[in-house]
């Protein structure tokens, strides 16, 4: 059974459409690219996998361990606990908070003590306090920010917004992990170094992972199994290979060939 | 010298009380942008329930605090509940009159169980009458206490804050809510803690002002709650620290008022102050112009 099922799940707003009767899967440890031209709906694909807008019909199943549940029209919170985590297209971190502290907050989630526990000191206060601590600093040191813990984040560099976005992702120690556009904005040596990262973490964190990207060196080098969006509906399915001399998707994207051409 | 310093501990607890206010004012602004007007009306049910306490269940000062601190919390997020987190997702404005309708609610609910006649807190005990003379300076013990417990309520306020996870929650939810609950925090839970906090405050501000000036009723939340409100927007609302210095302000400008011999312009000159900040820095002291993204 796929970690993650999505049946015939469709979202609109208004009148518009914006995901129309899609059907995806992705398999434990599959690395998933999910292309299409601007305003194919991928975002809100994604927004609805994470319970920002629930769906409008269809289903969404996610199975952990054995255990099957359904993640339609949850909360997002709830979605995240449920075992997935994600980054922004247009980064969204906690801009006034420390590089830490942005890793903390997602951490916390997985590491329980309680209010009472906080002002009492009652024995697993401390002890889960430097847990989350330890946890956190050595998420950033995989992420190469560990010197700029103490940072505000808003003070980062670009590229390190973006892996601190990362980092916070895979705080909340997800089974999922969807990228929204990781490399948007990157140089073709920094989107080089993530991919690699990429492939790294999910070795590292054997983490499934769904990417959105519009760098298409970076989608055809680490993805197995590419989805390609258009208009909210999905038009082709396979391997790089395959999706690349797909007509359909060379339609979508470069519009229809010329008949006598 | 000596008269400036015994205005000067007068402005402290003056000062302490009104942060005590201010904090959940702040606190709740900087968690979901609304001024939360019946904030004044949960610090007068506190007053109210600490009289009881002491006075129907001859419990001393300590219990009807604590007494006030968990009725006021109950309530306060039962108003959250109730009045504003249906209303979450509609206009600021129309949250903003509802705070102002639960506020008149509040207070005539209240005067219509309780009379409009002010009440004379019950006698205190000895200990909390007492005063002693530091060089000329004459100190009532019930100073020490308002002060002492205030300062108390701010360091763990503060502890909770900065080191707790819900603290954590509070901050990463006041900065961006829906990435907060992308990372799992459920940001109703963390909005019901804020009111929580603010309010269990507010319940003790209101049983330290019926010892401090003798005498409750059911609208005493009025002038209280605008100056706390007057001293978050003049440390910067939202901003923790800037309502404890905006409270310790107001609280010595209007004892310095009181003690200059013009105690009939003590309200005015807070007024004058937001006034004067709005024209100034309307962001606060502590605020930074924060530009809207369109």
């Amino acid at each position: 059974m796929s970690l993650l099922s999505v049946n015939d799940l469709t979202r609109n707003f208004g009148g518009l459409t914006a995901v129309s009767r899609a059907n995806l899967h992705v398999d434990e440890g599959e690395l998933v690219g999910l292309i299409g031209p601007n305003g194919a709906g991928k975002t809100t694909l994604f927004n609805v996998l994470t319970g920002v807008y629930p769906p409008s019909s269809g289903t969404i199943e996610l199975n952990v361990d054995g255990t099957t549940t359904s993640i339609g029209g949850k909360r997002p919170n709830a979605i995240c606990r449920a075992g997935v985590g994600r980054t922004f297209q247009n980064i969204r971190l906690f801009k006034d908070l420390t590089v830490l502290d942005n890793v903390r907050i997602a951490m916390q989630q997985n590491i329980p003590y309680s209010l009472l526990a906080a002002f009492t000191h009652a024995g697993t206060f401390g002890g889960k306090e430097q847990q989350i601590r330890d946890e956190s600093e050595q998420l950033l040191a995989v992420m190469g920010l560990a010197d700029k813990a103490d940072e505000l984040s808003r003070n980062l560099s670009y590229g390190d917004q973006r892996h601190l976005e990362i980092a916070r992702a895979l705080a909340v120690r997800p089974k999922l992990l969807l990228l929204d556009e990781p490399a948007a904005g990157m140089n073709p040596n920094e989107t080089r170094d993530l991919t690699d990262l990429i492939s790294q973490l999910r070795r590292d964190f054997g983490l499934t992972v769904v990417l959105i990207e519009h760098d298409m060196s970076l989608v055809m080098r680490i993805c197995e199994r590419i989805y390609v969006l258009d208009h909210g509906s999905i038009i082709s399915e396979g391997t790089p290979e395959h999706v690349r001399n797909d007509p359909l998707v060379i339609e979508a994207y470069l519009g229809e060939e010329a008949p006598n051409a | 010298m000596t008269e400036f310093l015994q205005q000067a501990i007068n402005a402290l607890s003056l000062g302490s009380i009104y942060a005590l206010i201010a904090l959940g004012y702040t606190m709740v602004y900087g968690i979901i942008k609304l001024i939360n007007f019946a904030h004044g009306e949960i610090y007068m049910i506190g007053a109210f329930v600490g009289y009881w306490t002491m006075s129907v269940f001859h419990l001393g000062v300590f219990e009807a605090i604590l007494a006030a601190m968990i009725v006021c919390t109950v309530l306060g997020v039962l108003i959250e509940r109730v009045a504003y987190r249906p209303l979450r997702r509609s206009t600021r404005l129309a949250s903003l009159i509802t705070a102002i309708g639960m506020s008149l609610l509040l207070q005539y609910t209240m005067m219509y169980f309780v009379g409009a006649d002010p009440r004379a807190y019950p006698a205190l005990p000895d200990y909390m009458n007492a005063s002693f003379s530091l060089g000329g300076v004459v100190v009532k013990s019930q100073q020490l206490v308002i002060i002492g417990i205030s300062v108390l309520l701010m360091i763990l306020l503060q502890f909770v804050v900065k080191t707790t996870k819900m603290g954590k929650a509070m901050r990463a939810v006041s900065q961006d809510p829906e990435a907060a609950q992308l990372m799992g925090i459920s940001v109703d839970r963390t909005i019901s803690f804020t009111f929580a906090i603010g309010s269990a405050l507010a319940g003790a501000a209101g049983v330290l002002v019926g010892i401090y000036y003798n005498s409750i009723n059911p609208l005493m939340g009025i002038m209280p709650g605008l100056k706390a409100f007057v001293a978050a927007v003049f440390g910067g609302i939202g901003i923790i620290p800037g309502a404890l210095i905006g409270a310790f302000v107001i609280g010595g400008a209007e004892t310095a008022v009181s003690a200059l011999g013009y105690s009939l312009f003590r309200d005015g000159v807070v007024f004058a102050i937001l006034i004067a900040i709005l024209i100034v820095k309307p962001t606060g002291l502590l605020g930074k112009n924060v530009r809207e993204k369109v």
